[in-house]
């Protein structure tokens, strides 16, 4: 049987405490591209009860996505946006988690994130990542985006790191292995940047804004 | 002198298109805060650096 709301919130105030959940709850997170990146840290952000998810993906779950994304074999050929939504929803059912099957492109922008308190770039590749980095800290000044670079090969998990870049920006990462270079991605290191862009948020929600 | 990434170089006067570039960087793939600011995209060859700019570029990479 599924818990009751209440139940959930109980559970999650005994862990993180009253004051400290009320703003997870109350937070509101993008997540851009539901890949290994953004499979992750939306279900780091659920399990944490992030009360507000935005998710954006135009993908189907394909069968190479299976090593490092969060899909079961019987959601391949699925949206990713709606196989998430159905995963979020055994993890964390009181999430509201609200989905836009659709490719980002820079004209879309403008509009996008109004609703969004913190944007996660969580695409794959390099100028998917700069389009999306350069147009929100343009068109939303005020708001924070986290974001991922480098985390490919088996490098040690040691070098990736979270980097304050500019005042609303925030870098996680190797910034150094490149899978456009020919280096695979293997779920435990893409998890390990997963965790840092995942961690970084829940700190701004927190009201930390350092690293 | 300009700062880049932390790091102090001598040039001479040159757009910050000129500067990425000269410097090897794929301009679709980078993010540059100048001054502490955003620089958009589309002023990248209007932008000249002088002497005292600190800019920081974001060279990004892929996988995720």
């Amino acid at each position: 049987m599924i818990p009751s709301r209440e139940q959930m919130q109980k559970a999650l105030c005994e862990r993180h405490g009253t004051k400290m959940q009320e703003r997870f709850n109350n937070a509101k997170v993008t997540i851009c591209g539901l890949g290994g990146l953004g499979s992750n840290i939306a279900i780091a952000l659920a399990r944490a009860g992030v009360g507000h998810l935005h998710l954006i993906d135009f993908d189907k779950v394909d069968i190479s996505n299976l090593n490092r994304q969060q899909y079961f074999t019987d959601q391949l050929d699925m949206y990713k946006t709606d196989a998430m939504k159905e995963n979020l929803a055994r993890i964390a059912p009181y999430v509201e988690v609200t989905c836009e099957c659709m490719k980002i492109t820079e004209d879309v922008i403008p509009g996008l994130f109004d609703d969004a308190d913190i944007i996660c770039e969580a695409f794959d590749r390099p100028e998917a990542k700069a389009m999306l980095v350069n147009g929100v800290l343009c068109e939303y000044p005020d708001k924070k985006i986290v974001s991922g670079s480098g985390m490919a090969g088996l490098d040690s998990a040691n070098k990736i790191h979270t980097r304050k870049v500019m005042k609303n920006f925030y870098l996680c990462g190797d910034e150094e292995a490149d899978s456009c270079m020919g280096l695979s991605l293997v779920s435990a290191r893409v998890l390990v940047c997963a965790a840092h862009e995942a961690t970084m948020i829940l700190r701004l929600i927190a009201g930390e804004t350092e690293v | 002198m300009i700062k880049v990434n932390g790091k102090e170089i001598d040039i001479k006067e040159i757009s910050l298109e000129e500067y990425l570039t000269d410097s090897k960087y794929d301009l679709k793939r980078v993010a540059v805060e100048l001054n502490g600011e955003i620089v958009p995209k589309s002023i990248y060859n209007q932008v000249i650096l002088k002497d005292g700019d600190h800019i920081e570029v974001v060279s990004f990479v892929g996988g995720g």
